[in-house]
């Protein structure tokens, strides 16, 4: 089966280095949306204020393109390598033990942190991007009133449970995949790699509780 | 410690058996007595297999050659990992003290889409050989034998390079990969040539050709878990796979092919 991929261009490290460029791209998304949403605590009129300036700008459409692009490359390709990885051992062990000093619960559960953001993501945008409709006026300019759709959003503590879950598996997720991005584009230095993997460590503990924050904030704010 | 231990084991193992590649096979129970502690796994299996042909049993089939952790040829899952429970040790070389008496011991062959099983507990691993021949080696012409210090080698370049080299080929990266991937091996013999004057010629596009042989025989992709590190017998280290990984880049925009 990966015979007919022997193309060179596509090869298995390639593939991983796809992987790679599109995952960091996708942690800088991340970084930003989080900075942005920070906003949140300011308060209404700086939430909106952000949302506006976001969403009013035309080149919002590129953005936005290029951001389902980076998604779905990320996704086909994590689609392909699963399968190929799975064809490479038709036959499983009879008992299975991990030596403790490789793989960890972040890297052998990556299929899984990245389907459940998946999952994620398409309630999210439903819910919020795509949610109810309010206006509201800021310094006489007429604009969506983004926060409020946000805190009723927040007010089902099942969103809020769902939303710390799918942040967490998040976390989780680039928790790995920030350093072994860099393994994949050979970004490796004995010296430096400690530290990557601290700084992939300390930006999923960062997103889970960065973004629960967030929610938990929301949540509070509309019991208010 | 020190001394030869008296008291024996016993042990239950659990083995795969397997007639040849077509059979489907499965595991099977024994129980061996008198397992001295001083054994090293062979023994304990050959203890086990001329036991077996006394009771006009098939013996069963595991590879081995040097019995010194050297050659590369001894292989063999034992409770899920790789050559065992101790790490950087080779079957061979792995001893019946690290288990105790009434231990029961799962043993399997390597597993893996391009290492089939032939029989019992021995894979073909002739696809590192096919990954070997698409390029680990030196094709230029180096002349003859250059004098002593003729070619200065860093002491740095010089160790990874002889680090790499360690590598004897025997598959546990493969089959301690969740994946299967043979990144692990590869990596180590395109490093231990990409290193050295010789090799550096050649570095990018020995790469390229490895990586895609080794692709098109069915390995997987590499998921930067490391188990394969911790698995490795030689300790091959996960920064060939990086230096690898950047001679591919490389070797992709300098192709002359
Ligand atoms: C904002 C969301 C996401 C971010 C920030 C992200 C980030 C990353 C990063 C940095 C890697 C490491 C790449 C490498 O090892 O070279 C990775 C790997 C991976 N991602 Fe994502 N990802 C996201 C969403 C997803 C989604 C939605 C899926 C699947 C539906 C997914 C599935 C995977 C898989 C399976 C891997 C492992 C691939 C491998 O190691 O071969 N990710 N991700
Ligand atoms: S890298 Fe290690 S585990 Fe893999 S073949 Fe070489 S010695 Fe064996
Ligand atoms: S038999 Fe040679 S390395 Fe184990």
């Amino acid at each position: 089966m990966s015979s007919k991929s022997s193309c060179s261009f596509l090869n298995s490290v390639v593939k991983k280095q796809i992987m790679g460029v599109s995952g960091l791209l996708l942690c800088g998304f991340v970084l930003t949306h989080l900075l942005g949403n920070m906003t949140l605590f300011i308060g209404s009129d700086a939430f909106n204020k952000y949302s506006y300036a976001l969403t009013s700008n035309p080149l919002i459409y590129f953005a936005e393109a290029g951001l389902l692009a980076i998604f779905l490359v990320h996704i086909l390709m994590a689609i392909k390598l699963v399968i190929e990885n799975n064809a490479a051992r038709p036959v499983q062990y009879y008992t299975r033990k991990h030596s403790g000093r490789g793989s960890t619960f972040a890297s052998s559960t990556m299929p899984i942190s990245g389907v459940l953001t998946l999952i994620f993501l398409v309630i999210h945008i439903l819910g919020l991007k795509f949610g109810t409709h309010y206006e509201t006026e800021v310094h006489g300019v007429v604009m969506r009133d983004i926060y409020k759709t946000t805190i009723e959003y927040f007010q089902d503590p099942l969103h809020v449970l769902f939303y710390i879950i799918a942040v967490t598996s998040l976390g989780v997720h680039v928790s790995h995949g920030f350093w072994s991005a860099f393994q994949s584009l050979g970004w490796n230095h004995p010296k430096y790699m400690p530290k990557i993997k601290l700084a992939a460590t300390a930006f999923g503990i960062l997103v889970s509780v960065g973004f629960s924050a967030l929610a938990v904030f929301c949540y509070f704010q509309g019991a208010k | 410690m020190g001394g030869n231990s008296t008291d024996t084991m016993s042990l239950k193992l659990k083995i795969w058996r397997q007639k040849n590649s077509k059979d489907k096979g499965g595991m099977v129970d024994y129980t061996l007595d008198g397992v001295s502690p001083d054994m090293s796994f062979l023994e304990m299996l050959d203890v086990l297999n001329t036991k077996l042909i006394t009771e006009k049993g098939d013996s069963i089939a595991f590879d081995h050659d040097c019995r010194e952790g050297i050659c590369g040829m001894c292989s063999l899952m034992i409770n899920g990992q790789a050559h065992g429970p101790q790490a950087n040790t080779t079957t061979c070389q792995l001893h019946m003290r690290k288990f105790k008496n009434g231990d029961e011991i799962v043993i399997e062959p390597w597993r893996a889409k391009s290492f089939p099983v032939v029989k019992d507990l021995m894979v073909d691993r002739s696809a590192f050989d096919k990954i070997m021949a698409a390029g680990g080696y030196v094709n230029v012409n180096t002349g003859n034998a250059p004098d002593g210090n003729a070619i200065l080698i860093g002491q740095g370049d010089a160790e990874l390079a002889m680090d790499a080299a360690a590598c004897i080929g025997c598959g546990a990266c493969v089959a301690s990969c969740k994946n299967a991937s043979a990144m692990l091996f590869v990596s180590a013999k395109v490093s231990q040539l990409a290193l050295l004057p010789q090799g550096q010629v050649e570095a990018e596009s020995r790469a390229l050709a490895m990586v895609d042989k080794m692709d098109e025989l069915g390995f997987g992709n590499c998921t930067n878990e490391a188990e394969c590190e911790a698995q490795c017998p030689k300790g091959i280290k996960l920064d060939n796979i990086a230096r690898m990984n950047r001679g591919v880049v490389k070797g992709l925009f300098a192709a002359r092919k």
